[in-house]
């Protein structure tokens, strides 16, 4: 029995998880989570980590110069760094509204990157 | 000379949701006034999610979080002016605002919500010896160049408190492509967000030490580095620690104060624990008809918070301006203390007539606290009581306590504190 | 081809340059930082003294009487606040009040008008948070407080507006001598001149080399400054001395002109002529010493810390020589310096003269005027102001209550701010309790529209000290890799 202890990031909750794996059968047993969320996170750091990706992108004809953007959904950890830099060679256009798509499915990774936010055109 | 029924000082969460609430509760005339472009406060620049999970149910970052209760106060109409300073507010509820449009405006108020919010703790306060080059930052005005300004600030950075500012902007640089070298906090736990140490620091290898600070800053022009050491159970660094760090930039991430010049200035009662007014159960101050709501009151860890208290005082100061409010005599009122382990709570007074169904009592506690009881005692009558696995300074609690409780309460003041158990 | 090139523009550089601004001469200020008043004079006690601590026939005893006789006007025509508070030098024991009554005689001596020795009873009245181990002191009431950056801004702007050029950012490499004259070497231009002014403060010895005189050698006197919250300063009525030791004055604990209150300098010889860092042991002496004067002061209200560099010299006195035919020094321009500076200015000009400068006066405007700071206008004045300028309606520094049109107006004119920290000394924007994290980014950009330069250029305070390293993205979107851990 292999147990591994995680805070949950899912809510400002941050419950300590225990995770335990039975080597034999490959079962997973989580305990100290508060919600199912927590229980998913839980096995999820121990298979394939994922996060969302919260960021800042530049503007163009906006009456902001920049507009804050995120991952529609986690994606994997090794990606962030790559996310990053392939964000940072994209344009985006005003008008933008909260939750315009500005990228799809970002690395093949099957999120999106939103906007977070309405900047107007100048 | 303009007249309002409610004026807000300050259009970030918590005005924006007490102007909500009051037009909700009938009042028509409101003005909010905020002096950046735009509505929204300093959840514009807090890009990262987090927010909403208590009043949405949804994981949202601050712009999205503010969004919602901007798009709502256009959907009312509600009346805001941007770009505009209040320099002053009077005991006799006038507002003297500027901007580069309409000159001086003096406003009068029926009631007023201040909600200006706090500022960020300065190395100037810390006393940091050592030289004073460029590449000091405050967390907060790194996070503002680097997220609305589009600027990087530093290439190798170490961040001094663990605050969850901090915490955000290491993650945040290392995005970027800094390198963020460490996190430092001088206390012997962190002031910030457990999800935040995961999400920020291990996912990053960022180390964070425990009982350490900045002992000097290096660098005659920019930063060239800064010297650490551990510190003593008294806080005071330990000589033979000190190490050398190579960085170009030094966060200060050390706390947050209340701002209330405006405050002060109009008279009104200031609570030397919070920073902020002392504020009854309607989030009213010790000024009749002023309220105040969010950071300006006491630092919060949560917005969903701020949104809760604020819509307490948005209907506070429609219910004085309904002339609904009940000023209580003396013995209508319970003073609220803390005492053993807790802080300050927030309000620090209720007066009964004045609640509804419940009553939330804010509170933080002034250490790490293990298996202790958070208790509210009415002399020695014990009113409310919970066992606590865990607190701390960095996490606020909330307590609600029920009117008909209240009613039953023999004396005038309650007591909250920690009970071991 | 200029009739004088002043080497320095701190505030006796400043000073000498508007004394000759007064007649028909071409004349260039020099200053190898970006901003004017970048040296000793932005960072010492700012106190205008009386004279009595200058030995008897000294230049320093000299030149800080007549100084101080002048500066009430200067200050009037400058529109530069100056505030005659007074000083004690207070005693606690008999002992020390021997050494108050020795500097009586001197100040006497030296033409010390209106100074009188009191004891505890009414030093009690007239200092009421005096520590209660006071003996007595030398009351003089000649002494003032001023604001030596702002009135060597404001003679550089007199001075420019009386035709003197100013280069900042130039710094002189090499001087050769001509038959009639000099060559000014800084790396980007060559000024030729007939006469030179040595105001180079902590690198006058420099100059003075270049220039061929007789060697001296200044050593920086490192004083360390603790600055207290504004309403700090209601705590003392006057400037506080302790009795004089070998290293100087000691601590002074005074009122600011802005109504701070500031403790300090610990006095202290070092080697590098930029070492400009506070240490916690100068800071904790500075404190101790001064908690013997006044000791109802909080930590918790101090505000920030800063360190001053004085030149000093062997033999304790100022320089005012000349190295060559042609040229005069002004070094050595330690305490009583900025007292003295109006008088030194005129002696350098009177000494240039002897040398065969002619001094033809021309019409020369010896005033200038700083606007009304909006923190300080009425409501009316405040709606006049934003009428006349809209940017006066929008505020930048809420701590301190500044607007957008008083920035503008600190970066245009002649001697202009060209940094966050030129702005923050002109206008006090970031001077205030949150220390510019509020209105940092917007005084960067302000900087960056009015001098037309990149936003990413704008730096805090000199040339290296950058704020920025670069536009956001810039090394990811090479395509490369996040900056090298």
């Amino acid at each position: 029995m292999e147990t591994k202890k995680l805070i949950c990031i899912n809510c400002p909750l941050g419950c300590s998880l225990e995770v335990s794996i039975n080597k034999e059968s490959g079962e997973y047993n989580v305990t100290g989570n508060t919600c199912k969320r927590g229980e998913s996170y839980a096995i999820g750091e121990l298979t394939n980590p994922t996060r969302i990706v919260t960021t800042s992108l530049f503007v163009q004809n906006g009456k902001q110069k920049m507009v804050s953007a995120k991952t529609s959904t986690e994606i994997p950890k090794n990606l962030i760094m790559p996310s990053m830099i392939y964000l940072a060679n994209i344009k985006v256009n005003a008008p933008i509204k909260t939750g315009d798509v500005l990228v799809e499915n970002i690395l093949g990774t099957g999120a999106n990157i939103v906007a977070t936010r309405t900047v107007d055109k100048r | 000379m303009i007249n309002k029924d409610l004026c807000i000082i300050g259009g970030g969460p918590a005005g924006l949701a007490a102007a909500i609430k009051a037009r909700e509760e009938g009042i028509e005339d409101i003005l909010i006034i905020e002096r950046d472009t735009c509505l929204g406060g300093i959840l514009n620049q807090c890009i990262h999610n987090g927010f909403g999970l208590h009043v949405f149910k949804e994981q949202l970052t601050g712009p999205e979080y503010a969004e919602r209760f901007i798009d709502k106060v256009k959907e009312l109409n509600i009346e805001y002016m941007c770009d505009t300073m209040v320099l002053e507010v009077s005991q006799e509820k006038y507002a003297t605002c500027v901007n580069t449009k309409d000159g001086l405006v003096q406003i009068k108020a029926k009631a007023i919500v201040l909600t200006m919010g706090c500022r960020e703790r300065t190395r100037g306060a810390l006393n940091i010896p050592g030289f004073r080059p460029a590449g000091v930052f405050s967390a907060g005005t790194a996070q503002r160049f680097v997220n609305m300004e589009g600027y990087k600030v530093g290439r190798e950075v170490v961040i001094l408190g663990s605050g969850d500012i901090g915490l955000i902007m290491a993650r945040r640089l290392t995005l970027e492509g800094a390198s963020v070298k460490m996190v430092l906090e001088i206390m012997p736990y962190s002031g910030g967000l457990k999800r935040n140490i995961v999400q920020c620091l291990d996912d990053f290898d960022i180390p964070l030490y425990l009982n350490h600070t900045v002992v000097k800053i290096h660098g005659k022009d920019r930063v060239t580095g800064v010297t650490i050491a551990k510190v003593d159970e008294n806080r005071k660094p330990i000589k033979d620690t000190e190490e050398f760090v190579s960085c170009d930039t030094l966060l200060l991430s050390v706390g947050l104060i209340p701002e209330n010049e405006l405050s002060k200035n109009a008279g009104i009662e200031i609570d030397s624990v919070t920073g902020g007014p002392i504020v009854n159960e309607c989030y009213e101050t010790s000024i009749e008809g002023i309220f105040a709501c969010g950071n300006v009151v006491h630092v919060h860890d949560l917005v969903d918070f701020v949104t809760g208290e604020s819509y307490i005082a948005g209907k506070g100061a429609a219910k004085y301006i309904k002339g609904e409010l009940k000023s209580g005599s003396d013995a209508d009122t319970i003073n609220v203390k803390a005492k053993n382990g807790v802080r300050y709570t927030v309000p620090q007074s209720i007066r009964i007539s004045n609640v509804e169904d419940t009553v939330n009592l804010f509170l933080r506690v002034d250490n790490i606290y293990k298996d202790t009881c958070l208790v509210v005692k009415d002399g020695e009558n014990i009113i409310y009581k919970a066992k606590k696995k865990v607190l701390a300074p960095g996490e606020m609690e909330s307590i609600k306590i029920n009117r008909k409780v209240l009613e039953k309460v023999k004396g005038s003041k309650l007591v909250v504190e920690l009970l071991k158990e | 081809m200029y009739n004088v090139v002043v080497i320095g523009a701190g505030i006796v550089g400043a000073l000498t340059a508007r004394e000759l601004s007064k007649y028909n001469l071409n004349i260039l200020l020099l200053d190898k930082e970006m901003e004017v008043s970048n040296g000793t004079t932005k960072a010492n006690s700012a106190i205008v003294h009386a004279g009595y601590d200058p030995y008897v026939g000294s230049n320093k005893a000299r030149l800080n009487v007549e100084g101080n006789r002048m500066f009430g006007k200067l200050c009037h025509d400058l529109d530069v606040p100056f505030k005659k508070v007074g000083s004690l030098v207070v005693a606690f024991s008999e002992e020390e009040m021997l050494k108050v009554k020795e500097l009586y005689e001197r100040g006497a001596a030296n033409g010390v008008p209106d100074m009188d020795i009191i004891q505890k009873e009414r030093l009690k009245e007239i200092e009421p948070n005096i520590s209660n181990d006071a003996y007595g002191a030398l009351w003089a009431k000649t002494a003032g407080i001023t604001s030596p950056y702002e009135l060597c801004i404001a003679a550089c702007e007199n001075a420019a507006c009386n035709g003197a050029h100013i280069k900042l950012n130039t710094k002189v490499l090499k001087i050769d001598k001509l038959d009639d004259g000099f060559v000014v070497k800084t790396g980007k231009e060559d000024y030729k001149t007939q006469y030179i002014v040595n105001a180079a403060g902590l690198f006058a010895d420099e100059i003075n080399k270049m220039l061929g005189g007789e060697e001296f050698n200044i050593t920086p006197r490192k004083g360390e400054y603790c600055l207290f919250d504004r309403g700090q300063g209601d705590l003392a009525k006057h400037i506080l001395f302790q009795t004089p030791t070998k290293m100087g004055k000691g601590i002074l604990v005074t009122p600011t002109v802005h109504g701070n209150l500031i403790m300090g300098p610990s006095s202290e010889n070092i080697d590098d002529k930029y070492d400009l860092s506070t240490t916690d042991e100068g800071l904790a002496k500075v404190l101790a010493q001064g908690s013997r004067t006044i000791n109802k002061f909080s930590r918790r209200d101090i505000i920030t810390s800063f360190t001053g560099l004085r030149a000093s010299v062997e033999g304790g006195d100022f320089i005012i020589n000349s190295p060559t035919y042609g040229a005069v020094n002004a070094a050595g321009i330690d305490s009583p310096g900025l007292t003295a500076a109006p008088a030194i200015a005129k002696e350098l000009v009177s000494m240039l003269n002897q040398m065969g400068l002619k001094l033809e006066e021309k019409d020369f405007n010896p005033k200038r005027h700083k606007p009304k700071s909006f923190r300080d206008m009425t409501d009316e004045e405040k709606a006049e102001a934003i009428e006349k300028n809209p940017l006066y309606g929008r505020i930048i520094c809420r701590c301190e209550t500044v607007s957008e049109g008083e920035i503008v107006d600190a970066i245009k004119g002649p001697a202009g701010a060209r940094t966050v920290d030129g702005v923050k000394r002109r206008v006090r924007a970031g001077m205030g309790r949150c220390q510019g994290g509020f209105c940092m980014p917007r005084v960067v950009e302000i900087l960056s529209r009015e001098l037309n330069i990149p936003y990413m250029d704008v730096v805090k305070d000199n040339k290296d000290g950058y704020i920025f390293t670069g536009r956001l993205k810039d090394n990811l979107s090479k395509g490369g890799e996040a900056d090298d851990k």
